[in-house]
């Protein structure tokens, strides 16, 4: 038995040459650094969420009906007449959610570490175009069960491009394909969320990983392990504080998925719609273009910037400054290579300034996302009495909005200007129990 | 630096049990995918038990009703039809009904449970097309001694007046009977076999 | 770094304590209690149903098969009391009254049952089948404090009798509370305990996927917590060679 293996692994070996040599570069012979801490789980995981989506996505296919007049009525027959397809569903809806949060972690351990900083601005860059383009294939798929929620979801973000002076209204329509939401734009929807973006995804999510494993792994230290001394146990030439992803890694990645299914499957068996947070009741109500939802709100994770739309007011007869603001706090992200200054990487070593606000800049993301999903709302008259809400919440959100993009702009001049007071940075990486 | 021993057979051990549990959960966790494809329960309600009165099918006539999706014919045999069946055995592939293309309590001459009363799945058995029903006695253009039956318009197959397949034509096997039972003198259930017979 | 932990935690607690603001949802609401992990309370909620509702709503995703499967009836015993339309058993749920007809009676034609717990909440269905009053000024005779003019009389008077609005002092709009003028053949516990019932059946209806999903939950969440530990040991075990 043991021959036929090596047999075909000798076949093989001779047709395809690159496959072994791949395999070493990638697994056994990739040296990451060996103090990965908690924040370093959620890269594997985002692969895991992703793998599970594109499963369960197929087979959600299956069964689904891309029309306006059958889409609502195809997840009902999902979820209680195909067998299991109750959990197909509730996997890939609960997926979705998980996947953004694994995916804001996996964004902020990389701002934190300075892990976009030279010479990974490629695979920061790339990581946010992947980020971008699951914005878009989440936004698209959250249409598609057509509840009124999916419709009035679909309205008001298309309308966002409606507020581009002179294009905007044709614009909308040449998206939507229809004058309102329709079969047009589910059918459209629905082509790009199956085929054409998760394609682009996996492509990315490749060149991601290759552009990675160019310059290897940053390290909560952020010390370049391959400037520090050479040998360890398991080659002379690699670097000391090395260690293989194979099989060091891998097993403890294993713990990760381990850990995150089980968060995954309590929700996915116990609490599904996850208290209105991943499921929305409203969606529960088929797409209705004659009544607009008391709560129009957009899923948990486009909160914080669908809050910096509302906060910022037409200007000049245009309200199109808001949808700027939108894409700008998306936009600015891309360019954090180039606004952080600073000559050192890790949070550990960086002045109290940056910590100050990054960790600021962390509390404006969750007040705004507050804001949007309509807590600060609920929250204001509970906590306040009876106080004007609109200003209140206004005050509030355009504070925190102010703070977002503020701690770009403090970053830079921190760092340019040279104020940031560093504290020495190891040379080798250090390791806590 | 290592001045421990590593302990290989504990290694093998744990990565061995790992691998079972992980590999376990996986089989588990395609389980539910593999059965979403069996029929749902729309498909099951649609292919559910179809009842059918016989009340207004006069004799030599014939009702198509669908169960699963197929068409099942219902005829209402004459006597003459009936008589000339026998006849036909030596013209026949299987005249005695040997392959399993109906239940053992429509294995008999007339392939029924009531002799005047064919309940038959209208598929052809060469590649799948609904064959006519012809039941008249005359010289047709396929067969000039026609004693009355079924003509597949797809590949000229023909079938006598209890579904079963002539010889020399490209479809192998008689015609399929369906289980069914009668719930009363005049009403049918497709889909249910007989008390009793199984 | 150490600053930094606490003040993510203080974030991160400030979001989480936003959850339950989030999940309870519409204030003044009464917890209704129910849960369909009660089999006989599904039943009696059920029959409810069949008794008083379905002559105008419909659960159109809802099977009697289902039905039978999940609250344990046989074919027979839900045929015999729910189905009054001759459907075959493999069908769904459908009113027999016709919806044009209905839009004249009641201005609008009832809407179909089966998502309404996923759509409104349990509590929101439970208050609503406790908050219905006499109104001498609406056209129906009924009103409703947990949906203000809505264009339902009220099925269950029967059972609960009548309750009449006391209005806020120096107010003609404004309901205070609502009191029963008149007792009907239960109970006000047994009412309650009836439209507890009839919500846990509209619950089950809401997503009958339930009853497996927390069935199948507890293995899977058994099985993976097993895993994960075995995937520590053996971490534990390669990480030996680190130092």
């Amino acid at each position: 038995m043991a021959n036929v293996f090596t047999n075909i692994g000798d076949w093989v070996n001779e047709r395809a040459p690159g496959l072994m040599p791949m395999y070493r570069t990638h697994m056994t012979e990739y040296y990451a650094p060996k103090n990965f801490n908690l924040w370093y789980y959620f890269g594997s995981l985002a692969l895991l969420v992703l793998v599970n989506q594109i499963v369960t996505g197929i087979f959600l296919t299956m069964n689904y009906n891309p029309s306006a007049a059958g889409a609502f009525d195809s997840v009902q027959y999902i979820m209680r007449d195909v067998e299991w397809g109750w959990l197909i569903r509730y996997m890939h809806s609960t997926g979705a959610s998980l996947f953004f949060i694994v995916v804001f972690l996996h964004m902020f351990r990389g701002i934190m570490y300075g892990s976009y900083k030279k010479p990974r601005e490629l695979v920061w860059l790339l990581g946010m175009l992947i980020f971008l383009v699951l914005m878009a294939e989440a936004f698209m798929g959250y249409v598609l069960p057509w509840g009124n929620m999916s419709f009035w979801g679909a309205k008001v973000i298309v309308s966002l491009f409606g507020t581009i002076p002179k294009i905007g209204g044709a614009l909308v329509e040449w998206i939507m394909g229809d004058f309102l939401p329709a079969d047009a734009t589910l059918n459209r929807f629905f082509a790009l969320h199956v085929i054409a973006l998760p394609l682009v995804l996996l492509l990315l999510v490749v060149l991601h990983i290759a552009a990675l494993h160019e310059v290897g792994s940053n390290n909560p230290d952020g010390v370049e392990i391959k400037k520090g001394p050479k040998g360890n146990r398991w080659d002379a030439l690699k670097p000391t504080d090395g260690i293989p992803f194979h099989p060091y890694y891998t097993v403890k990645d294993l713990v990760g998925v381990g850990f995150f299914l089980l968060i995954a499957a309590f929700i996915i068996f116990f609490a599904p719609t996850f208290g209105g947070w991943f499921l929305e009741h409203d969606n529960s109500i088929m797409a209705n273009n004659l009544v607009t939802p008391a709560e129009i709100k957009p899923v948990w994770y486009f909160t914080p910037f669908y809050a910096i739309v509302r906060m910022i007011p037409s200007f000049l007869g245009q309200a199109f400054w808001g949808v700027l603001a939108m894409f700008g706090a998306i936009a600015v992200l891309f360019f954090m290579p180039w606004i952080d200054r600073g000559k050192v990487k890790s949070i550990r070593y960086r002045g109290t300034g940056y910590k100050v606000s990054l960790g600021l800049f962390v509390v404006a993301f969750l007040g705004l996302g507050a804001v949007g999903a309509g807590v600060t709302a609920e929250v204001i008259p509970e906590w306040f009495g009876n106080v004007d809400l609109t200003f209140w919440e206004n005050l509030f959100g355009r504070v925190m909005t102010i703070i977002y993009f503020g701690f770009f702009v403090f970053l830079w001049a921190y760092t340019y200007f040279g104020w940031e007071k560093t504290k020495p940075v190891p040379d080798r990486v250090t390791v806590h129990d | 630096m290592a001045n421990e021993v590593v302990d290989h057979g504990r290694r093998r051990f744990l990565t061995a049990t790992t691998a079972v549990v992980g590999g376990l959960g996986i089989v588990s966790a395609a389980v539910p995918f593999i059965k979403s494809w069996e029929p749902s329960a729309r498909a099951k309600a649609a292919g559910a038990p179809v009842t059918q009165s016989l009340k207004k099918i006069e004799a030599g006539q014939q009702l198509i009703v669908g169960w699963r999706s197929l068409p099942v014919f219902i005829v209402n045999r004459t006597p003459a039809q009936l008589a000339v069946l026998p006849a036909q055995d030596t013209r026949l592939v299987d005249p005695k009904s040997t392959v399993d293309q109906q239940p053992k309590y429509a294995q008999n001459g007339t392939r029924s449970i009531k002799p005047e009363w064919l309940v038959m799945v209208g598929i052809c058995t060469h590649l799948g097309c609904v064959p006519g029903y012809v039941g008249e006695m005359k010289p047709e253009p396929f067969d000039p001694n026609w004693q009355g039956g079924y003509y597949c318009p797809c590949h000229h197959s023909r079938y006598d007046m209890a579904g079963r397949v002539y010889q020399g034509v490209p479809a192998p096997k008689n015609m399929q009977i369906p289980p069914y039972n009668f719930i009363d003198d005049t009403t049918i259930q497709i889909g249910v076999d007989p008390k009793g017979a199984a | 770094m150490k600053q930094f932990l606490p003040s993510l935690a203080l974030a991160l607690g400030l979001l989480a304590s936003t959850i339950p603001a989030h999940a309870e949802e519409g204030h003044g609401l009464m917890a209704s209690g129910s849960s369909v992990r009660d089999q006989a309370a599904l039943q009696r909620g059920a029959k409810l149903f069949f008794n008083y509702c379905v002559g105008c709503h419909s659960l159109k995703y809802l099977r009697y098969s289902r039905i039978g499967d999940d609250l344990g009836l046989s074919q027979q015993e839900v045929m015999q009391n729910f189905d009054l339309t001759g459907a075959r058993f493999d069908d769904p749920v459908i009113s027999p009254m016709p919806s044009e007809s209905a839009a004249t009676w009641f201005g609008k034609a009832p809407p179909d049952l089966s998502l309404e717990v996923s759509a409104k909440g349990a509590d929101w269905v439970y208050t609503y089948l406790n908050s219905f009053y006499l109104d001498p000024h609406s056209p129906i005779g009924w009103n409703n404090t947990a949906l203000p003019n809505a264009a339902m009389p009220f099925p269950l008077w029967e059972l609960q009798g009548t309750q009449t609005a006391v209005m806020k002092s120096g107010s003609s709009d404004e309901v205070e509370k609502l009191q029963l003028a008149h007792q009907g053949k239960l109970t006000p516990e047994q009412f309650q305990q009836a439209t507890r019932d009839l919500t846990s059946f509209l619950q089950y209806a809401s997503e009958p996927a339930a009853l497996q999903r927390e069935h199948y939950g507890i293995w899977v969440v058994l099985f993976l917590a097993l895993f994960t530990l075995l995937a520590y040991v053996l971490k534990k075990e390669y990480w030996k060679d680190v130092h």
